[in-house]
């Protein structure tokens, strides 16, 4: 192939042009200057390329060399993804500290999976098979309990020639060879994937299983299915970012892929020093052992941080590719939708709504569309499941701008923040009025199976007893609480118990950040029981006073903190004592 | 003839900060500048953007006084470098960098590029260590950690330059006496605010640890673009090569942030949020994300940036992308400031990220964190029962609910103000703390765990000695 070599004309920020171009591709990845920073081709007209660099430009001078390397931007895909740290596109970070220090410099090359690390093979095809992409004809035992599957190449289709035994070899070593009507493709663990094209699939399903959290306000009331999308806006100091982590940290997802995008440096920081130390609750390894991170923080290059999105859903669609249920968390996709908007302006496009690049909308429905549960390429029938979670940070918590309302138009669950909430320390302050989630139904079906036959019922009880307590609250603001009437006050008190005990729930606690289903189930069901019996002693005129006197009050108050296997057992005797005493308070009455 | 040494006199345009030079070869983006008006005054400028033969050129003094026939620019090949020393310690520079104090420059051991460099997160460590600034509002509930960056939002005419100069006197890490500096930088603030840190610097003796930074409000506002670059160069010379542990404080970022617009608006962008360019959430980081600690680094950068919020609104472009940056805030309050309350701290809307990590047994005490929770949550009662009170008097509440409103007044009486020249250890803001809470009900303290009501709640403990 002939070499593009063209001269930079002019510098503008991350955006250079440069012309003698002619034949360079769009997306294809550049080579900018004597220190070869890496750049992507944005735009083409006749001679001159416009390029968007991933690192600072400063220094740059017209007159210095681009050249094409006529390949779009790729990510690596293969064994050593799982506990790496990267860059937005995909350089790993430790070997960047190992070249420059402390401090990122610019220039750096790296290659993102280790080249000399060697990984146990085992064959699972043979020789003579017919295999088509997404075949699997090997594993490899990336983690304790992450099996990385080597697949056939997706649009590869052939016969196996040759394949290697048992027995350890690097990612560039030739492990197999597919005879194909185009002639030998020789397979290695590695491929690459060019990060803006989704990787094929052959059909997607409706997604009908819910991933599961372990936080009551979202697997309860706003679930998320595995392979679904979800978006969580709030202003700043509202919480996104810790209930971001809690997703990453308690999902019942096998891989979690976190992009940090224009985010805290230290937030990056937070996530290395504590998912080691962590534990799955479900295999009981440390939880890094099942997340790739990728980091462009906001003072990295703004260029970058589009690319960062796009290296994290590929590496997400790969695992999905194996037949796993992936999770992707994208902090903060407004970060993303800025620097889209910076690189536009400096295009001098012509500007949509807020300065907004017109294209925001459909990038955005692009993104979240790779998300799903689908049916993998192969000639097995597997599936895998992509979930989406990204957040939104609303300039000035205000929902109604660009990047928020055009999110909310792809995705399938909304939890929205609150400051009203976070500033009453009510955590997660996702407010429960105005959030939804398109699943619910279907999730539900589930959760009726698996854990308790009236899970819907409850829901749609407690979410009424809510909706109740927020016209009331309307009312006691003009009168104030003494002077409702008994019913009314009982409502409320049973809708505080909820909104206290069971929507809070504490991040920073050991046993509270990450509750069972099953213990989701129970707790709803003693609470709404309680809300029930304590109606049923009002309207019997028990005195409100010894009604908020009960001690099993207490007992429920102190649920979510309980040791789950003490929970386990002490659930019985928890409902057993809460009817004693209401029974009692209601006879008192009637004697 | 090396580039360095052309002058070239193709100034061909000049409009608002901004100056046009064209037939030039060899320029670099982002290279400085040096202008000479007719008159033979120096400026320096930067380049903002390259376009073939052609520079748009940032004048940071102002273009006044410049025209297209005889100002000449020479390009000197290098980006814009803080020469830095041991001896820059004790020491006044302006926004050039230039030594304001009558003393002749430093000898520079090296000249570092102002822009700086990124942290990468993987070498970072994280902060956790407590500063105790001896404000109850700050060390009790929004406590300051080492490396962390905690913006005062405040509105004008209140008092965030005393409290600013109040930190810088009192902060401390309890046990150990380690290098301590602080590095002022004012951008944009009128001379009488400046001289109030001037004096208390003087009064305490921290003057000769405090490298200071200054733009004032007559001074070039373009200048302010590279200000707070300059210091926290500075500051990561002492905090990363001198393994000092420095205070930063930036006053003010609303100056600065007017100063970004200005450059946006003439180079004629196309406008973000209220006329701010869309960039600004990105250049802001590129100032307070050069806050932190590094791991195997004995030094620390910890910044307080002030901003005076437009017309009071937290929702505004500046404060708003600021929040989004910085680890928590500190909210003044004019309600609070009428009621003769210092410092007005209004409580509810304030946070610090990384407070978690930075409190509790061996770092403050082991009930700190219940109790700051359980401060907030009765005091947001408290004060959404006084809402009430104005529609249905205070006779119509119940004995609980005036125990609350009660609290809520104590709170801001006692917990909240105190004097600019006090300086409360943590254990007497938290003492404060429990007889503030000891008022309450002992079944309204929810939040607090057991053992420790034992031991801290002043009843119980009176009914032990008793």
């Amino acid at each position: 192939m002939a070499q593009i070599i063209g001269k930079i004309i002019r510098i503008s920020g991350p955006v250079i042009e440069a012309d003698n171009m002619r034949g360079a591709k769009m997306n294809d990845v550049v080579h900018v200057g004597k220190e070869r920073l890496i750049g992507e081709i944005i735009r083409l007209n006749q001679d001159v390329a416009t390029m968007q660099v991933y690192e600072d430009t400063t220094g740059l001078k017209p007159g210095e060399i681009v050249e094409s390397t006529q390949e779009p931007l790729s990510v690596e895909l293969g064994p050593g993804l799982i506990t790496s740290i990267y860059d937005g596109i995909q350089r790993p970070l430790p070997a960047i500290r190992e070249h420059t220090g402390a401090f990122i410099a610019r220039g750096v090359q790296a290659f993102s999976l280790d080249r000399k690390k060697k990984w146990l093979f085992t064959p699972e095809a043979q020789k003579g098979d017919a295999v088509v992409g997404g075949d699997v004809i090997g594993e490899v035992p990336e983690t304790s309990h992450i099996q990385h599957k080597i697949m056939v190449p997706p649009l590869l289709t052939g016969i196996i020639a040759s394949i290697a035994s048992e027995g350890k070899y690097t990612i560039e070593e030739e492990i197999a060879t597919i005879t194909t009507n185009n002639g030998p493709v020789k397979i290695t663990m590695m491929q690459r994937w060019p990060v803006r094209k989704a990787r094929p699939f052959i059909e997607k399903y409706d997604p009908t299983v819910p991933l599961i959290t372990g936080q009551r306000i979202i697997d309860t009331f706003f679930p998320i299915a595995k392979g679904g999308t979800a978006a969580i806006p709030g202003g700043f100091g509202t919480g996104k970012t810790v209930m971001l982590h809690q997703l990453a940290k308690w999902s019942d997802a096998k891989i979690v892929v976190y992009v940090g995008c224009g985010e805290r440096g230290n937030e990056m920081t937070d996530v290395l020093r504590e998912f080691p130390m962590l534990e799955d609750p479900r295999t009981g390894e440390p939880l890094i052992n099942r997340t790739v991170l990728i980091a462009n923080t906001s003072n990295m290059p703004v260029a970058a941080r589009d690319a960062s999105v796009y290296t994290g859903i590929t590496i997400a669609e790969y695992y999905r590719d194996m037949g796993y249920d992936v999770a992707l968390m994208a902090d903060s996709t407004s970060r993303w939708a800025e620097a889209m908007r910076e690189i536009s302006g400096r295009l001098e496009e012509m500007p949509g709504e807020e300065g907004y690049p017109a294209y925001l909308a459909s990038r955005l429905a692009e993104f979240y569309e790779r998300a799903g549960r689908v049916k993998l390429l192969g000639s097995k029938h597997r599936e895998g499941s992509v979930s989406v979670m990204g957040a939104v940070s609303p300039p000035g918590g205000d929902f109604s701008e660009p990047v928020a309302q055009n999110t909310l138009r792809i995705v399938k669950v909304f939890w929205a923040l609150d400051a009203d909430l976070a500033d009453k320390r009510h955590f997660p302050s996702i407010n429960w009025l105005k959030s939804y989630s398109l699943y619910l139904e279907e999730v539900g079906k589930w959760w009726e199976q698996q854990v308790g036959k009236d899970w819907l019922n409850l829901i749609n009880r407690a979410m009424a007893l809510l909706q109740k307590e927020s016209e009331l609250q309307e009312i006691v603001k003009l009168v104030g609480p003494d002077a409702l009437p008994p019913r009314e006050r009982v409502l409320l008190e049973s809708a505080r118990m909820i909104r206290e005990h069971y929507l809070q729930q504490s991040a920073f606690h050991e046993v509270d950040t990450y509750c069972p289903g099953k213990k989701q189930y129970e707790m709803l069901r003693l609470m709404l029981k309680f809300s029930e019996k304590i109606l049923e002693a009002a309207e019997k005129h028990a005195h409100i006073d010894k009604i908020l006197a009960l001690p099993s009050r207490e007992v429920l108050a102190r649920m979510g903190k309980m040791a789950n296997d003490e929970f386990e057992q002490r659930f019985h005797q928890i409902e057993d004592d809460l009817e004693k005493e209401l029974d009692a308070l209601i006879k008192e009455k009637i004697a | 003839m090396k580039n360095t040494d052309i002058e070239y006199t193709t100034v061909t345009e000049i409009a608002g900060p901004l100056m046009v030079v064209e037939s030039i070869t060899d320029v670099a983006y982002n290279e400085i500048v040096k202008i000479r008006t007719s008159s033979g005054e120096e400026r320096t400028g930067q380049v903002i953007e390259v376009f073939e033969n052609k520079a748009i050129v940032q004048v940071f003094e102002g273009t006044r006084g410049l025209d297209t026939k005889h100002t000449s620019a020479r390009f000197i090949g290098e980006t814009m470098k803080l020469g830095v020393s041991k001896e820059i310690i004790g020491r006044v520079f302006d926004g050039m960098g230039n030594p304001l104090d009558h003393i002749p420059s430093i000898i520079s051991e090296d000249r570092r590029d102002i822009n700086g460099k990124p942290i990468n997160p993987y070498a970072r460590e994280y902060p956790q260590e407590f500063i105790q600034t001896g404000i109850s509002t700050i060390d009790g509930l929004n406590t300051l950690v080492r490396g962390q960056k905690l913006p005062i939002f405040s509105g004008s005419g209140l008092p965030h330059n005393e409290l600013a100069a109040q930190i810088a006197r009192q902060a401390k890490v309890r046990g150990n006496e380690e290098k301590f500096a602080v590095v002022f930088c004012a951008m944009g603030i009128t001379a009488e605010e400046a001289n109030l840190f001037i004096k208390d610097f003087e009064n305490t003796g921290s003057l000769e640890r405090t490298v200071m930074f200054l733009n004032l409000a007559d001074d070039p506002t373009v200048e302010r673009i590279i200000l707070p670059r300059m210091a926290l160069t500075c500051a990561e010379y002492l905090a990363f090569d001198l393994d000092m542990h420095v205070l930063v404080i930036l006053t003010d970022m609303t100056n600065y942030a007017e100063a970004l617009r200005e450059i946006a608006a003439a180079r004629e962008e196309v406008p973000g949020r209220r006329g701010y360019p869309g960039y600004m959430y990105t250049d802001l980081s590129m100032i307070y994300e050069r806050a932190g600690r590094i791991q195997q680094k004995k030094g620390s950068i910890t910044q307080i940036p002030m901003l005076t919020m437009p017309d009071d609104d937290i929702t505004h472009p500046i404060p708003d992308l600021t929040g989004y940056i910085t680890e928590g805030q500190i909210v003044l309050d004019r309600g609070l400031h009428k009621k003769n309350i210092y410092p007005p701290i209004a409580v509810l809307p304030c946070l610090s990220r990384l407070m978690d990590r930075g409190i509790g047994k061996d770092r403050t005490r082991e009930d700190h964190a219940d109790v700051a929770n359980q401060l907030y949550a009765a005091y947001a009662e408290g004060r959404d029962l006084r809402d009430l009170v104005a529609i249905v008097g205070e006779d119509a509440l119940s004995e609980r609910d005036q125990q609350f409103l009660k609290f809520a007044d104590q709170f801001e009486q006692r917990f909240v103000a105190q004097s600019s020249h006090e300086n409360r250890s943590i254990e007497q803001t938290l003492s404060i703390a429990w007889e503030l809470l000891s008022a309450l009900p002992d079944s309204e303290l929810k939040k607090i765990d057991e053992k420790y009501i034992k031991k801290y709640h002043l009843k119980i403990k009176e009914k032990k000695t008793i």
